[in-house]
């Protein structure tokens, strides 16, 4: 078994003359959580759904879990777990019929019960899917995606819709499927849900990556000026420094004693995020 | 795998070669949701189960005793030709509507995702149109023959007939319904898209008028479709013998209703097999 989940090259695809996908480079590892960050029309789905077979490429080299998506058979998909961005199916069938149902496509499923007991859907098990708020029917898409027990889970904007409670438990369900050795790869708007989850990320904008990497370190971010904040008498005091602790412990000499509203700030994921798309319009 | 992995169900993890299902196991486990779908969307259950049998009713009463000849009533022959329309509700428009929905609902994409042999969908189909099918005729014939006075075939032949032109005409309609659920834009085209030439295709087939009132022109455009052969089929089997006059060809015709039936089966297949797409447009 190789240790590469996904590895891609060079992946090309267009819609008439738009460019969606323009020569993009991946490789995620087994095991790994893996964001794909970016702005709408970056190309995100389009890749994502490249990689889970629901679309073919114009160009470039793909293998997921070994094989090629365009190709594969049964047996791969019977490893994959998809959880679509906005599906809206299987209305009149309540949460516990469906999600039984498609736990019997896969040979080694999970228990159907466990599953809505995990995406916290328990109290909601007997209630059609039309009745459910935008939230608890993104959770069913969650349930459905990972009932097969996949090998490796593809989530395509899955907490949109959530509210903040709903957000944590689904991250926890996320960083416990992690912990059993799914790999992940997901889709997210959500810088906070990239840096919560994401062993590493990755920055799409207009069809190419612009960045990969750890969420802390991604694009120097790490090494970028600090902002060291405190407050004076005459108002608010702010220094850009690459030495943070030297202006601290200046500080320290200085004050004699606590510094008065003191904080120390890296660039956010955010700001590196937006940096980084803006470069590349 | 561990055995310390809190999630999985422990009865399956006991087998030791994991086997992916059978088709034929998945195909009826999709009949079963298909069925139970079917009778639980309200629309399609009041609009394709049990609008005919309610028209049926209704026409059947209005036309009274209006008739060509002594011993046959306009009822009987209406019988005839709502059998005929109900075959085709339950497979061409049934799977018209069904299918468009579940493009634009995304339920063919989670299917095409999930590790589901192609065929499996298409016998769930088969299955949930089977069992309504044959529901909506068995259900036709008892109306016929409780309020109308319709005849049951009496003879081997009859019978025979009226299975062969059961099936021909339910698979060609049901062929040529997954062919048309690739064309509704939206979900909400859907009904629009398809019942509303299905509803012109039955007056001009005989359905609601008997065929012999239909002009001429609009004769020889039925003549093009399914339904009108399906009806006279089904005339056949249901009229008393006499009836045959009505019939503007002089005859049932039985031979050229096999032919077209069958040739609606052969076009159909083909038609499913160029329009049928599991995958989202490349279009965005």
């Amino acid at each position: 078994m190789s240790d590469t989940a996904v590895r891609v090259r060079e992946l090309r695809k267009k819609y008439g003359d738009v460019t969606a996908v323009d020569g993009i480079d991946l490789d995620i590892a087994r095991g790994e959580v893996f964001a794909l960050l970016g702005p709408n029309g970056a190309g995100k789905t389009t890749t994502v759904e490249i990689l889970e077979g629901h679309r073919r490429r114009d160009g470039g080299e793909v293998s997921v879990l070994g094989e090629d998506p365009s190709r594969a058979g049964r047996t791969w998909r019977s490893k994959l777990g998809i959880v679509l961005q906005s599906a809206t199916d299987a209305a009149e069938f309540t949460v516990r019929e469906t999600v039984h149902h498609f736990a019997t496509y896969f040979p080694r499923p999970r228990d159907p019960e466990s599953v809505i007991e995990l995406v916290g859907l328990s109290g909601k098990a007997d209630a059609r899917i039309r009745n459910l708020s935008g939230g608890q029917r993104r959770r069913v898409d969650v349930a459905l995606g990972v009932v097969g027990s996949p090998e490796l889970l593809f989530l395509d904007e899955p907490t949109t819709g959530f509210d903040p409670e709903a957000r944590r438990q689904f991250w926890s369900l996320i960083s416990l499927l992690a912990s059993e050795g799914t790999t992940i790869v997901l889709t997210t708007h959500y810088l906070d849900e990239a840096e919560a989850l994401a062993d590493r990320v990755g920055v799409i904008a207009a069809g190419r990556v612009v960045a990969v990497g750890d969420p802390a370190t991604l694009a120097g971010r790490a090494e970028a000026e600090a902002t060291v904040c405190w407050s004076t008498p005459d108002g608010e005091r702010r220094i850009k420094t690459s030495s943070p602790t030297k202006v601290v412990a200046e500080l320290i000499a200085q004050f004699d004693g606590e510094i008065p509203d003191l904080t120390v700030t890296r660039p956010t994921l955010e700001d590196t995020y937006l940096g980084l798309i803006g470069e590349h319009p | 795998m561990t055995t310390t992995l809190p999630l999985r169900s422990t009865d399956i993890e006991a087998d030791p070669v994991p086997r992916l299902p059978s088709a034929a196991r998945l195909a009826l486990k999709r009949g079963a949701m298909e069925l139970k779908g079917f009778f639980r969307t309200k629309g399609q259950f009041i609009v394709i189960f049990s609008l005919p049998a309610i028209m049926l009713m209704l026409l059947g009463a209005m036309s009274g005793s209006r008739a060509g000849l002594p011993g046959i009533t306009g009822a009987q022959i209406l019988t005839a030709g709502m059998i005929g329309a109900g075959i085709m509700g339950t497979s061409f428009q049934n799977l018209g509507i069904n299918i468009a929905l579940e493009r634009h609902d995304g339920t063919l994409k989670r299917l095409y995702g999930m590790p589901m042999p192609r065929v499996a969908y298409f016998g769930g189909k088969i299955i949930q149109v089977l069992v309504c099918m044959l529901a909506e005729v068995a259900l036709l014939i008892t109306v016929g023959v409780l309020m109308f006075g319709v005849a049951l075939p009496t003879t081997v032949n009859q019978w025979l007939t009226f299975t062969w032109v059961l099936v021909l005409g339910g698979i060609s309609c049901t062929f040529l319904g997954i062919a048309a659920g690739s064309l509704p834009k939206s979900t909400r085209g859907a009904n629009a898209v398809i019942t509303l030439p299905f509803l012109i295709v039955q007056f001009c087939s005989g359905v609601y008028i008997p065929f012999s009132d239909v002009p001429g022109f609009l004769q020889i455009f039925a003549s093009i479709f399914p339904l009108k052969w399906m009806t006279q089929g089904m005339r056949s089997v249901f009229l008393p013998e006499q009836a045959v006059v009505l019939e503007p060809a002089g005859s049932w015709e039985l031979p050229m209703v096999a032919l077209a039936l069958g040739g609606w089966c052969l076009l159909g297949l083909i038609l499913c097999l160029k329009t049928f797409r599991w995958t989202a447009r490349d279009d965005g």
